[in-house]
Parts: C-alpha cells; structure tokens; sequence
C-alpha cells in the first residue's frame, strides 16, 4: 500500500458520504477563516489607529495644562498656559529642536452660510505653525498668514466636512460664514484627513482662525487650551520635550520637576498606548477564533467515530482479506486528514477573498503568519483527533467487526 | 501429494462465557485436510461449525488446541502475521457475500491484492482474469447495489481467488441464492477443485454437500462422522458424474473454464 493508494481509498470513503464530510469541513473551514479574519480585523484596526495618528503629525508634541492623569505631580496650584509661554518656547537659542509653535484655544460654535447652519466641533484660533505642526494642508485657497493675526483680520481656513456642509459642492474661498455672530471670510479649505477611526471626533469638521479673532469673539483672552509644539524632526521629539519642560518650568516659576503643572504628550505616546489597546482586542479576537477552530476539530472527531461505527462491517471485511492494522490506521487517519486539509484550505481562500471587504469600517489587513498558523494548526487538529477513531477502527477483531451489523 | 497437510488441527477448543454459563463451541475437534481435497462440513445450528470456520480462518483463535495451516503454527502469530496468513493462504468467502460496498467489481478483486502489495497494472490484469473466470468480465465496473446475489457472490469467489491461496473457506456460500445461482456457484467452486484448489465449505444442505469429496459432520462441537465420498485426487464427485454422462456443452464449457482459471492463478 503506498500513500497513493491510501490517499484514493481515504477520497473514496469521504466521497461516499459527502454532505456529512462537507459539513466537517464546512465546520474546520469556519474555525481557519475566522482565525485569519478575525486577526486581520484587529491588525487592520491597530493599522487604521496608526495611520490617523501618522495624519496627526508624528513629530509634534502637545502641551497641556494640568498635573496629568495620573498622580505623579505634587504640584499645589496650576498656572494656566498663556501666550507668554509660548513666545518663551519660540526662542530657538533655549530651544533648539523646536521649529514651530502654535498657542491653541478651541471652541465650538454654529456657523451659517445662505441659511444654511452648521455646528462646528471644534472652532481653533491659532498662529500660521499650527497648520505645518498638526499635519493639515489645504487642498484650495491657501492659509491665514502672520499678518492675519497680527491685524486680528476675520478670516479662516475651514475642514473639508465643514465646507461640503455649508457650501454643498460649490468652492467657500472668498465666501463669509457668520461663525457664533462674528463674520470670517472663508481662505482655504483643508484637504480631508479622512480617518474616520470610531473614538476620534471628524478631524475634518473645524475652522482654524487667528489666534487673536477666536479670542476677541469667543473665547476671551484668558488662558489657552494647549500649545502645539513642532520638533525638528521625528528624532527629535524627546530633546524637544526636555526643553519644553525645562523652558516651561522657569516661565511658571516651578523648582521642583515632580511638581510640573503642565503636560508634554506626544504622537507616539499616543501611539503606543493605542497599539497596545488594540493588542489586547487582537489577541480577544484570536482566541474566539481558536475555540471555534477546537470546535471543528471536534467535529472531525465525532464524524471519525461514527463513520468507524458505521463501517465497521466493512473494515471486518477488509481485515478478513488481509489487511493489516496500519493499513486501516492508515486510511482513517487519512480522511481525517484530508477533511481538515481540504478545509483548511477553503478556509484560507475564504479569509483571503473576505479580506477583501472593509468589515465593520476596518480594513482587515491579514497577517501572513497567521494563514500559516490556522492552516498548520488545523491539519494537526485533523491528525489528531482523527487519531482515536483511527485506532480504535484498526484495533477492531475482524470476527467481531464482520459480526457488526 | 504435498508433505504438510494444508490444515493440521489438533484438539481444537473454543469456549464462551464463563462460570455456569460456559458455552463449549468447539469441543475436541482433529481435523487434518490435505492438498486438493474438498471438504463439506455439516451440522445444525448451533453445532460449531462456524466457530470452526472462523478459527480455520484465522479470524478467531482457538481457547486450546494447535492449528497449523499449510505447516505454519498460527497460534504464534501475531496481528499483522495474521493478516499476512489471510492475504495469501485463504480466500473467504461468505454466507453475506461480504463485499465492500460502494466499490467496484474489479475494485473489490484487486482489494486483496493491493494489501498484498501488487502493483496496479498486474492487480488489474489479475482481477479481470479471475472475474472472466466467474463469468463476469463485462460487469467488472459494477457496484455491489448494481449486481444480483448470485452475481454478488460470483465477485465474492473471484476475490478469493485472486491472491491463489492455499485454501478456499465457504461458510455456506450458497445459503442467500436462488437454485440456478447456487449451481453457478458451486460449478466454479467444482473447478477450482478440480484445478488443485482446496476447498473447505460449511453448509447444512446435503445438495451442496454431495458436490465435496469428504463430508464431516459436527454435532455439539464435536464431529460424529466423516465420509469420503471421492479421492482426494481426481474430479469433484459431482464433475465425474457430468462427465460420466458425457453431456456435451456443459462439460466443454467447464474445461474451458479450468483453462481459464489455470491461467488465472498461475
């Protein structure tokens, strides 16, 4: 008997019965398909996470007031942010690896066009920096210059979602909106950012202004909501990050660095603590699908037990005519085999087409290893649990298996 | 005459059950069978003859009692020895017929064979030569729901053949056909007979019986009589008497088989 052999009485058998080996497959072709999916589902989701992290700007840094989360400053009164310390932070003698500042107020406000009316979630008024910091560039029109904010001038640069609210299809450049009672023509509309990631507000709904005309209409000229830093470069950030506290701490006048009353976050902190959350949902998704892997080898086993119970009259007759334990071993294990085989192998077709469709707003971006991984794992849960059926198939006396009816 | 015999039993016993409930199958039973000789064994239900059928087989074994088969102790082997010892010295065939279903007629014939090991191009030439012999060359592509008892057996005794054994053992082989398919039967099992096969059957039927050259009968495991009703050399009791009679075309037909089947199991 060479393998060949084996092989084609192992088809033989499954064909013999094919809606019962069909639904064993279909049982292991639905435990690989949700391994591979499922895992690209999360790999795609940490993806998209990082991508719009990557639109963010990976070299900027945030400054915000307050101790933090955590409990790690003893500071006992918090200096708000002003525009005095970000003109320090300016300084490119104390601070090197800076290349831009933007002092920030934010705000949220309802703008009307042509009776049209539109609340915008976050209303920015800042310097021209911000612009190159936060990663954002206009797609028509252009941005609001130095002099802008010098003069306090009423213009705006506005998101993609804001215009196509306000303005339909039509182009908003030269165009005034009437923003929470104040008047601000229309310079440039940003090009969509378009990470739509669930848990993030549409970075496409916003109208930047000058730092001064927010304030002067808004917000008042009081403390700011945060300073956008730009470093150098990417390299850069940490150095960035030293200077800034360092500038920061002799600007609020505080001595001890456990006792900072301001904040330094950047992009890749961010990053990281996002990565790991998705880690987490990854490895949940993983496991879901291992156990419906472990269900359908289950499968295979129960349908190994009752196709040996089923055909023990046959293996009578097959060890009456001589043949020898390991042949009959040899067969079971080979349809057991050849079941999960077949349906691995439909599973990774299956998880490869359906990899194709963004699922729930993910693109699902397939792991190679994990193919591998489901495919190997279920032609070994075949071999495996196909092996109790197979042995005790093989290890039947032929008298009592042809006595079998 | 060949030295060993081709079944040498000695005091054969197979006991069930245990405590008060021992059944004796099988109680003491000599039996020593020679190359080339036909042999019926008779009795009752109930008498022992298929436990004696089974261990002759090498199916089941002996609770005492020395077996040799074509000088070969089988009590000494083991599984896959055993397996070997049914591949090549006996060809069963069965009261059920026993085929394997969903298979082929040609497939079925060369199953043994593809146990034995034979490559596929002789298999094939092999199974096709002994089911021309049974008659059935043209339904070799057959399935078993596809062909009648008798044609089912036919296949059954093609299968036995086909690997050219030491013996044949038929455990009432005629027992689920019809009066025209058990005279089919039997003339093939007559002719291998007759080609120097030896034939072991099991029946309860003294038509099938007149066919063999000794007939043993069993009662209670035990055997109570044992009549030879031809020489072990020569044709089959029932054979000499066709030919005696000189019928003509049966006769001619059934030599041609026998060159057939010398040529089957060459």
């Amino acid at each position: 008997m060479n393998p060949f052999e084996t092989l084609r009485f192992a088809v033989h058998g499954l064909s013999a019965n094919k809606v019962r080996s069909g639904l064993t497959m279909l049982g292991i072709l639905i435990g690989v398909a949700a391994v591979i999916l499922l895992l690209a589902v999360g790999n795609g989701s940490s993806q998209a996470v990082k991508n719009s992290i990557d639109a963010l700007g990976t070299n900027s840094l945030t400054i915000s007031s307050g101790a933090g989360f955590g409990a790690q400053s003893t500071a006992t009164s918090t200096k708000p942010l002003t525009v005095t310390d970000a003109k320090a932070l300016a300084d490119p003698t104390q601070a090197p690896d800076i290349k831009g500042v933007a002092p920030e107020v934010q705000t949220s406000q309802t703008a009307l066009y042509d009776g049209t009316s539109h609340t915008v979630s976050s209303v920015i008024g800042t310097y021209p920096a911000y612009f190159e910091a936060s990663n954002s560039k206009v797609a028509q029109g252009d941005y609001f210059s130095d002099d802008d904010v010098l003069a306090s001038r009423k213009v705006a640069v506005i998101g993609s979602t804001t215009a196509s609210d306000l303005f339909g299809t039509a182009s908003p450049i030269g165009k005034q909106i009437i923003l929470g009672g104040t008047p601000l023509t229309v310079v440039g509309e940003l090009a969509t950012k378009g990470s739509s990631t669930s848990g993030f507000n549409d970075p496409d709904d916003v109208v930047i202004a000058p730092l001064p005309t927010v304030q002067n209409a808004y917000t008042g000229f009081g403390s700011l909501s945060q300073i956008l830093v730009e470093a150098t470069s990417a390299d850069t950030t940490t150095q960035a990050q030293n200077e800034i506290t360092t500038i920061l701490m002799g600007t609020h006048g505080i001595t001890n660095a456990s006792a900072v009353d301001f904040r330094v976050s950047s992009q890749t902190s961010l990053l990281s603590t996002r990565s790991s959350t998705t880690q987490t949902f990854t490895v949940l998704l993983g496991a879901v699908a291992a156990i419906s892997l472990l269900v359908g080898g289950i499968g295979i086993t129960n349908i190994m037990l009752v196709t040996v119970a089923e055909r023990t009259r046959e293996i009578g007759i097959r060890k009456a005519i001589g043949a020898p334990k390991g042949v009959i071993l040899g067969q079971f294990l080979a349809e057991s085999t050849l079941l999960s085989l077949v349906g691995a192998g439909l599973g990774v077709v299956i998880a490869l087409i359906g990899a194709h469709f963004t699922i729930v707003g993910i693109k699902p971006v397939v792991i190679p290893a994990s193919v591998y991984g489901a495919f190997g794992i279920a032609v070994a849960i075949g071999l495996f649990f196909g092996s109790y059926p197979a042995s005790r198939a093989a290890s039947l006396r032929p008298i009592e298996a042809l006595r079998h009816e | 005459m060949s030295p060993a015999p081709v079944i040498a039993a000695r005091s054969l016993v197979k006991t069930y059950g245990m405590g008060d409930a021992v059944v004796h199958a099988l109680a003491g039973v000599d039996l020593t069978v020679h190359q080339g000789d036909y042999v019926a064994i008779m009795g009752s239900s109930g008498s022992g003859k298929s436990t004696l059928m089974n261990i002759l087989g090498c199916l089941d074994v002996p609770t005492t009692g020395r077996y040799l088969l074509d000088g070969i102790d089988v009590g000494g082997l083991d599984e896959r020895q055993l397996s070997l010892v049914r591949n090549r010295k006996i060809g069963f065939i069965f009261q059920s017929f026993n085929l394997v279903p969903r298979t082929s007629a040609v497939a079925q014939v060369e199953l043994p064979l593809a146990y034995a090991g034979v490559k596929a191009a002789e298999r094939r030439r092999r199974a096709l030569a002994a089911l021309s012999m049974v008659g059935l060359a043209e339904r070799a592509d057959h399935k078993p729901n596809e062909l009648s008892g008798g044609q089912q057996q036919r296949v059954a005794v093609a299968r036995a053949l086909v690997t050219a054994p030491a013996m044949l053992l038929a455990d009432e082989p005629t027992g689920n056909l019809d009066s025209h398919s058990t005279r089919e039967v039997l003339g093939i099992v007559d002719r291998l007979n007759l080609s120097g096969r030896t034939v072991v059957l099991i029946t309860h039927e003294d038509e099938v019986a007149r066919h063999a050259k000794r007939v043993i009968r069993l009662v209670d495991g035990l055997i109570v009589s044992d009549v030879r009703q031809a020489p072990v050399v020569g044709p089959p009791p029932a054979m000499a008497a066709a030919n005696a009679a000189s019928a003509g075309p049966a006769a001619a037909a059934a030599s041609a088989a026998d060159v057939l089947a010398k040529e089957a199991i060459r």
